[in-house]
């Protein structure tokens, strides 16, 4: 791999001994992939808050400092951290103070997390604390290079907002955060983002539910490979392609896809190929149904003791439908709903958090229960609108599943009966 | 165990080393965060071939990485917590596989070209030399 002299100057120590270490690891990763140079960016988001018995370990010994050389630098040796050097934000974590007393979730493991948003929030991380920074003031612009963890972030930068960023790792986005440097290979490159497959849907895709099963269908047929999807869908907003990229990229490990007339990289279906459209695949009824009952052959038992809601987390339109279907109702079922804490102080300033407290629900932040591993103590059947959650959390949690409409999870909710069909 | 059975298959190394060991063979890509358990070194994604199956101390051979981007964070714990393979032999390789090879340190080979999915059994003793890109592998049995 070919360095700049800048790069050869930062591997070399001009910077110190951290962004040495940061080098170091951006050249072995950047030679096992192949990559042929770095490139420059501005735009990382990673993970260094989030709580695991490795980390614990490591700043019992040498502090946050040790943590991160060795978990987000890879090196043995333990440096002293600079300030970042171009912009980094912390994506979702473990559950925070505002889960205590009801998530079952460790106290110590809330204690030492808001202990490293003060050390990484003094060392310029912004503490934005969510799998979708781009809801709450990291917003990528086209053609942006990007160095950016969590596979539904990374679907929505490339596709949605045509941002460049591969799916990086822990250790990657933080020697990015004190280089400003990526290996420039996969989707940084305009040759890797063309489309592959052509879907075409023939039942109409409309609504949070429908792009939900459709990401999901999508998906699984493409695995990693990138996704032209045309037919009768709707408009989307931002709420629907959240939902669509993040289930593509849990069946599959879609990272970039392309919706011909919205996404900005694909005018047409001919643009989004870059020359002739290969041979199309169906989206039909019978898909549709095959995808909606795939999603719920992991539930037997219809008693719903747990709904979840905002995964990836909620958009405050999400917070107000939740907040206007829940108003004056009383549940029977716990039910969380999950949105950035920036998106949270909105929701207390518009009332819908009381509304949905008043219920019986709660609005967390954070986290979720899949990255914190936690639901209401003694769950055994859960209910969710989240075709990524529905798929993560019988596995990590082993609980059953049921996948429906906002509406039918609050009626579980409400009833603590699942009577959700397809419409 | 005769000279003749002796397989060879070139590649890429990507992490440096020379290790010779047992092949523990996975014909289903792996998942990190939710498909393995760090402090066990075992496999526990439970639709998985490979359920319940330790990796530590094992040449991990297998497709490739699928699943979350904390995949090299939990394959680097493996590290941290001594549990981790002794080499990795795969065919797909992407951002996830490349820096979670990179930061588990152990010997890496992959762009190899034929297929070791078919050509490796789990048990089969392999050399994985990383520095030449080369998979030597000696079946246990004809």
């Amino acid at each position: 791999m070919r360095l700049a002299d800048d790069e050869k100057a930062m591997r070399d120590g001009a910077e110190g001994p951290a962004v040495a270490a940061a080098m170091n690891l951006l050249v072995r990763y950047g030679e096992a992939l192949g990559a042929e140079h770095l490139c420059d960016t501005r735009n990382v988001a990673g993970t260094m808050t989030q709580p695991s018995p490795v980390k614990e370990r490591l700043v019992r010994e040498g502090g946050w400092p040790k943590a991160f050389s060795v978990i987000n630098l890879d090196s043995d040796a333990e440096f002293e951290i600079p300030h970042m050097r171009v912009p980094t934000c912390q994506l979702q974590h473990g559950f925070s103070d505002d889960a205590l007393g009801v998530a079952p979730y460790p106290a110590s493991m809330v204690d030492l997390q808001a202990d490293a948003e003060s050390f990484y929030g003094a060392h310029g991380v912004n503490i934005l604390a969510t799998c979708t920074p781009y809801q709450v003031g990291n917003l990528p612009v086209r053609g942006e290079h990007c160095a950016w963890m969590e596979s539904s972030a990374v679907v929505y930068a490339n596709s949605v907002l045509g941002a460049r960023t591969n799916c990086e790792g822990t250790a990657s986005t933080g020697a990015a955060s004190l280089t400003g440097k990526i290996p420039c290979w996969g989707n940084h490159l305009a040759e890797n983002r063309h489309g592959t497959h052509l879907i075409e849907a023939e039942v109409p895709v409309e609504g949070f539910l429908d792009w939900g099963m459709f990401g999901y269908f999508v998906g699984d047929l493409v695995q990693e490979n990138r996704p032209v999807v045309t037919g009768s869908l709707a408009q989307p907003d931002l709420t629907d392609l959240k939902h669509f990229g993040a289930a593509t990229a849990s069946s599959g490990g879609v990272e970039l896809f392309h919706l011909p007339g919205i996404t900005p990289e694909a005018s047409t279906v001919e643009q989004a190929f870059g020359g002739p459209p290969p041979h199309r695949l169906v989206y039909g009824a019978r898909e549709r149904r095959e995808t909606y009952e795939l999603l719920n052959s992991q539930g037997s038992s219809s008693d719903v003791d747990f709904v979840l809601l905002g995964c990836p987390h909620a958009s405050i339109d999400q917070v107000a439908r939740a907040a206007r279907a829940l108003e004056g109702r009383t549940l029977t079922a716990e039910l969380w709903i999950m949105t950035p804490r920036a998106l949270r102080t909105v929701a207390d300033r518009n009332g819908y958090t009381e509304i949905i407290h008043r219920a019986g629900g709660r609005v967390l932040t954070d986290s979720c229960p899949a990255m914190s591993k936690s639901a209401p103590e003694g769950t055994r059947v859960f209910a969710t609108d989240s075709a990524k959650q529905a798929h993560y959390l019988p596995a990590i949690l082993g609980i059953e599943a049921w996948f429906g409409t906002l509406e039918e999870c609050v009626d579980a909710a409400v009833t603590g009966t699942w009577r959700g069909e397809l419409r | 165990m005769t000279a003749k059975n002796v397989v060879e298959i070139r590649g890429r190394g990507i992490v440096p080393g020379r290790v010779e060991g047992e092949a523990l063979v996975s014909h289903e890509t792996i998942s990190g965060w939710g498909g393995i358990d760090p402090a066990a070194g075992t496999i526990i994604e439970r639709r998985h071939e490979l359920f319940g199956v330790c990796f530590t101390g094992k040449v991990l051979v297998f497709p490739g990485a699928k699943g979350s981007s904390g995949w090299s964070g939990f394959f680097q714990a493996t590290r941290l917590l001594g549990t981790a393979p002794l080499a990795m032999v795969f065919t797909t390789l992407s951002t996830k596989s490349a820096l979670g090879a990179v930061v588990t340190r152990v010997p890496t080979v992959t762009d190899l070209d034929e297929d070791p999915l078919i050509l490796v059994r789990t048990g089969d003793l392999v050399t994985v030399d990383a520095d030449r890109g080369i998979v030597t592998v000696r079946p246990v049995s004809p």
